[in-house]
């Protein structure tokens, strides 16, 4: 797939799990309703037998996969970000992150970018929910490419997952990277002034931005941090070394998603003062409105992006240890 | 069909397994008393008569698995698995202690013989669902046993999962209700009624099975009559006495999870003891 063509993550994750359906038997799927939309409909085509229709039951599908889990299977169950999350929050918390189970709890068309449908549809909680939970990976994909890998990958992984997923299509800003792994993040920019560290299908802000900051001589390392736990610390305090302040940037509340995570992960580790910003949604639902006007209304678009980084630099000159 | 001595050996063992919920539970703490006590029949007739279950090998795969739907029962699965050689008679006093394998809930990761995470109420049909469907696609002999709670039945996800055991046909899953009639604060019927029961189970497309959930000689009958059905998953209300077995606890709602006496705990083994001698006469 060539760097222009866009596609949603969630379509990737639809045509990567009917393909490694026919390589990995362990595998089933549960859907609550919304196989076209969660895009389990083509591996409920391939293998039926495997794939399970429960209805508009989110609780009793998350129980469900648990025991699939349980008896061996590798259980993918799906639904909107917003009901997998919240709608059977506790049925994850007991059955699925307290035995660790192997259980890929999906979470499609999430985050503003669900659009029109609004704020009881847009999730904008659900990785500070799963984050929170002992056990859990938190993984959340910018781009159709590394969500296959991250599909891939996961199935060597032991012990649950929270996929987050999108129907925001982008170009394939991965398609190059040739190393993928869980918890390693990725730098597909690099740069000597700024941090900015995204995830998800708004990655293209970000890299807009540091093309933006780039016009004004304005060096900016973009990471990709897919994996918002466990935390490639490392990666990001080693790129925050060098640049002495991090911008973080996701289509998420900001409060216990990847920013609050990376102020945690500075705040404890890093050897020096180091600022960092958050963009994100700021402790509000959303609202009614195509993704892109969404976007700019919460400032999650490459111009905001660019000015907050200015605004970061010029904060003034960093303390030196 | 259970034959008389047969019958004699499981009165026996239910005996003992109250015995040991007792002295496993003690004075001074609160335990729930009410629901351990009145499922000790229904589960001496699943893993000492119904169950496939090789004593000591609680991880065989061919194992026939039960799920604590109301987990908080766990204390009467750990007196069973303690008997069948699983757990240590040893460790049986450390319930609930920083430490112990005994959880005051069932925690599979720390508990050999348990088969699911439950507490939480209204999840293990559905769990138990997820085990059916496993066992049909691997094409596997074992059956799946699930124990619930009557007031538990208030959990909608109950519901949810009780449709999709019929949707799926999943005849090698049985359910059991215990139905003692209290939930925690009060009776089931007072706090919101559930009644008709056997109704709604038969409406949401079961095959549905009553017995005394004290006799254990129905209680086995029962079983086999509804691993018997294929086509539809089969459910069992067990009509049971909350506390049962303990004159004093019978039938009384402030036991569901209170702490005991050391006089009342002594009084209770007392009772336990006189019912074992006057069974062996």
């Amino acid at each position: 797939m060539s760097v222009t063509a866009k596609e949603a993550t969630r379509d990737a994750y639809g045509r990567a799990l009917a393909r490694l359906g026919g390589v990995e038997p362990r595998i089933v799927v549960l859907d609550a309703d919304l196989f076209r939309s969660t895009r389990t409909s083509l591996f409920a085509e391939r293998f039926p037998d495997r794939f399970f229709e429960m209805g508009i039951a989110e609780q009793d599908m998350v129980s469900t996969a648990a025991g699939l889990a349980m008896a061996g299977k590798i259980a993918f169950a799906n639904s909107f970000a917003v009901f997998i999350t919240g709608r059977a929050f506790d049925q994850v918390r007991q059955q699925v992150a307290l035995p660790a189970l192997n259980v890929r709890l999906c979470g499609s068309s999430a985050g503003l970018t669900l659009g029109a449908d609004g704020a009881t549809h847009q999730s904008v909680v659900d990785v500070a929910l799963m984050r929170s939970l002992p056990n859990m990976t938190v993984i959340v994909p910018c781009d159709g490419s590394e969500t296959e890998r991250v599909v891939e990958a996961s199935l060597k992984h032991q012990g649950p997952i929270y996929l987050r997923l999108s129907r925001y299509e982008t170009p394939a800003w991965t398609s190059g990277i040739r190393d993928f792994a869980i918890g390693k993040a990725i730098c597909l920019r690099e740069g000597r002034d700024i941090t900015i560290a995204a995830c998800g299908v708004i990655m293209g802000e970000a890299l807009a931005a540091a093309d933006l900051l780039a016009e004004k001589g304005i060096s900016a390392e973009v990471l990709d941090v897919h994996t918002i736990k466990p935390l490639d610390t490392d990666t990001i305090l080693a790129s925050a070394a060098k640049t002495g302040r991090v911008l973080t940037i996701e289509e998420h509340s900001i409060i216990g998603g990847l920013g609050s995570a990376v102020c945690e992960a500075i705040a404890e580790r890093a050897d020096r003062h180091v600022p960092v910003r958050r963009l994100g949604i700021r402790d509000t639902f959303g609202e009614s409105g195509t993704a892109d006007e969404l976007l700019e209304v919460h400032g999650l678009t490459a111009p905001h992006i660019a000015r907050e980084a200015e605004s970061l630099l010029r904060a003034g000159s960093v303390p030196d240890a | 069909m259970i034959s008389q001595d047969q019958l004699v050996v499981l009165s026996l063992r239910a005996r003992e397994i109250r015995l040991t919920l007792l002295r496993m539970m003690g004075a001074g703490k609160a335990h729930h008393f009410g629901g351990s006590l009145s499922c000790v029949e229904i589960l001496t007739a699943l893993y000492f008569y119904k169950m496939h279950y090789e004593a000591g090998e609680p991880g065989h795969d061919d194992r026939d698995r039960l799920i604590l739907s109301k987990g908080h029962a766990v204390p009467t699965q750990y007196a069973c698995l303690a008997a069948l050689g699983v757990l240590k008679p040893e460790e049986v006093p450390s319930l609930k202690t920083l430490g112990s394998r005994l959880q005051g809930h069932p925690d599979v990761r720390k508990t050999p013989g348990l088969e699911a995470p439950t507490g939480s109420l209204g999840q293990g049909l559905s769990f138990a669902n997820g085990l059916a469907l496993a066992a049909r696609l691997d094409g596997a002999a074992h059956r799946i046993y699930v124990l619930l709670g009557d007031g538990e039945l208030d959990e909608g996800q109950v519901w949810e999962a009780a449709m999709t055991s019929a949707h799926y046909r999943l005849d090698n899953l049985t359910a059991i209700v215990d139905r003692n009639g209290l939930q925690a604060q009060g009776a089931t019927e007072a706090m919101k009624r559930l009644d008709p029961i056997v109704g709604k189970w038969a409406a949401f497309g079961w095959n549905v099975l009553q017995c005394n959930g004290h006799d254990l000689s129905a209680l086995c009958a029962a079983l086999d009559e509804a691993t018997a059905v294929r086509g539809r998953p089969s459910v069992l209300i067990a009509r049971t006495v909350k506390g049962k077995g303990v004159s004093f606890l019978e039938g009384r709602y402030q036991y569901h999870n209170a702490a005991l006496s050391a006089d009342e705990v002594a009084r209770a083994l007392g009772e336990l003891g006189q019912q074992s001698m006057e069974h062996t006469d």
